[in-house]
């Protein structure tokens, strides 16, 4: 199959959520979104590209079930995907009083799973993301990129088919950031679930994404959906290739735009 | 650094103890050079002695006292932490209880305990004095814990589909365990307060058996010097139920939240 076969796949491939001209007010009156549409298709990357208060976190919540839509409807391709998704939030939310192994094993806690039944898939999550030998630490004694591997880990302890990941590394130095986009692809290969991001840097965005979409901060607007095909290797090469300029690019004039319709 | 705190431990032991000994040395001193006679100012080695002559009539008292002030607070903790879980259940449930327990609060407990006196056997109105005072802190320090869970987490639990049980349990309580603490601190003293108070309104009715009765009754004697004994022994119950409170804390809180951290660096 030829790079562009791969990537009319993933155009074709079936919606896992859809999003049909949903709207959203908050109480203030402020509309964080309006007649916004957006399908998520199984096994992507999908990266929310905006400037802050666009709504992209909005979406994300929507999706999640945090928030609900004041109009339009969030249809589901599978209903049960809906009760088993990930989030990964831009604080990495741990319990403080507990430890590494307590929040990874939290999710599978509440679902009603012993502590025995659960510790094959709590060590197996903390295995994958590096942490096996920090099982017992508190979350105080983690360095920023260490919590948020537990948070990731906590978001695939319950094996979703649908993770969430709200600017999970906006807080963290590049060079940390570089290994953990690494990390995640490589578990994304791995587990293989669709992944929601929300971020606010286009080389991010460039790097890890199978598609873009850049949203407008005129009630989430969306200013272009750029495909990227994800049959490229994402490596150093990457990151240097013509290509990931291209990418970057085309997604920074979708921002600036983005950034000239907010202001007056 | 840790080690470096327990390499110099005389800075935060050792300068209050030095500064207490010059202040007693001094004390001592001034009785000796000007004959203050024990009637009037007795001086540290006569208060001491008198601490040792009348032990068993003093530590029978002070153990009355603190009796009745641990199990104050153990009511006050039971009653305070289930009513702050209560509220958290409701705001029409705040809005009804809430006022009730300000009063008693603002209410001077001296103007209470007289009236209480009145109602109860001595006993027992001194045990729900202690009780009244010790309350309130716990159940409004409970209650702001309860209601100030990390929004984050909150969003994390509701995403899990967390029971109102599960919430509670792995969630609210937990999170409201420092300003719990803080509160039990605050009431473990007014629990010593609030004895104290009750005690020396029942002993001047002359009953009671607690130290309080004991400062009342030298006082009638004019035995000053076991009014400074009695009066010594207060002021260490009150440092010791404010460490060991202060203990419990620390050691429930090392880790992980600021106040317990703050001592460590």
């Amino acid at each position: 199959m030829s790079a562009r076969d791969i990537a009319e796949t993933q155009m074709t491939a079936p919606a896992l959520v859809s999003l049909r001209e949903v709207g959203k007010i908050f109480p203030s009156g402020l509309v964080a979104l309006a007649d916004y549409d957006l399908d998520v298709r199984e096994g992507e990357i999908l990266t929310l590209l905006g400037p802050s208060g666009c709504g992209k976190s909005t979406v994300l919540r929507l999706i999640a079930g945090l928030a609900s839509p004041t109009a339009g409807a969030i249809d589901w391709g599978a209903p049960h995907i809906r009760n088993n998704i990930g989030v990964v939030f831009q604080d990495a939310t741990l319990l403080p009083w507990a430890s590494v192994y307590e929040n990874v094993f939290l999710p599978l806690r509440l679902s009603g799973l012993s502590r025995q039944a659960a510790s094959p898939r709590v060590k197996e999550a903390l295995a994958h993301v590096g942490l096996l030998d920090f099982s017992r630490a508190l979350p105080r004694e983690l360095s920023g990129g260490m919590r948020m591997r537990c948070a990731i880990a906590r978001a695939l302890v319950t094996r979703p088919e649908l993770i969430m990941m709200d600017e999970p590394f906006a807080a963290l130095d590049e060079v940390t950031r570089f290994k953990l986009n690494d990390d995640l692809l490589a578990l994304k290969r791995r587990f293989g679930a669709t992944i929601v991001f929300v971020t606010h840097s286009v080389f991010e965005a460039a790097y890890l994404s199978t598609r873009i979409v850049v949203m407008s901060r005129r009630a989430g607007r969306i200013i272009d959906d750029i495909e990227i095909d994800p049959s490229i290797p994402r490596d150093d090469d990457y990151r240097s290739s013509k290509t990931f300029a291209d990418v970057c690019r085309r997604a920074s004039q979708a921002l600036r735009v983005s950034i000239e319709e907010a202001t007056p | 650094m840790i080690w470096t705190r327990r390499a110099i431990p005389w800075r935060d032991i050792g300068v209050p103890l030095a500064v207490l000994f010059a202040a007693l040395a001094l004390w001592e001193a001034l009785v000796r050079w000007k004959n203050i006679p024990p009637y009037i100012l007795p001086a540290p080695s006569v208060i001491v002695a008198k601490l040792v002559e009348d032990r068993e009539l003093l530590f029978s008292s002070l153990m009355v006292t603190l009796g009745v002030t641990f199990e104050a607070l153990v009511i006050a903790t039971v009653c305070g932490v289930a009513l702050a879980l209560l509220i958290a259940q409701s705001k029409w449930l705040e809005r009804a209880l809430l006022p009730f327990a300000i009063t008693l609060q603002v209410t001077p407990i001296i103007a209470i305990a007289p009236l209480l006196l009145v109602y109860l056997q001595p006993g027992n109105a001194v045990l729900v004095c202690a009780f009244l005072v010790a309350f309130f802190p716990i159940l409004s320090n409970t209650s702001l814990g309860l209601a100030s869970v990390d929004f984050g987490l909150r969003d994390l639990f509701h995403l899990y589909r967390a029971s109102p049980w599960q919430k509670l349990i792995y969630l609210r309580l937990p999170s409201a365990l420092p300003q719990f603490l803080a509160g039990l601190r605050i009431g473990g003293g007014l629990a010593l307060i609030g004895a104290i108070v009750a005690e020396l309104a029942a002993g001047a009715s002359g009953q009671g058996t607690g130290l309080a009765y004991r400062i009342v009754e030298a006082g009638f004697r004019l035995d000053i010097p076991r009014m400074f004994a009695a009066l010594a022994l207060i002021s260490l119950s009150g440092l010791a139920i404010y460490g060991a409170l202060a203990a419990l804390s620390y050691v429930l809180l090392r880790g992980w939240h600021e106040s317990a951290r703050a001592q460590d660096e």
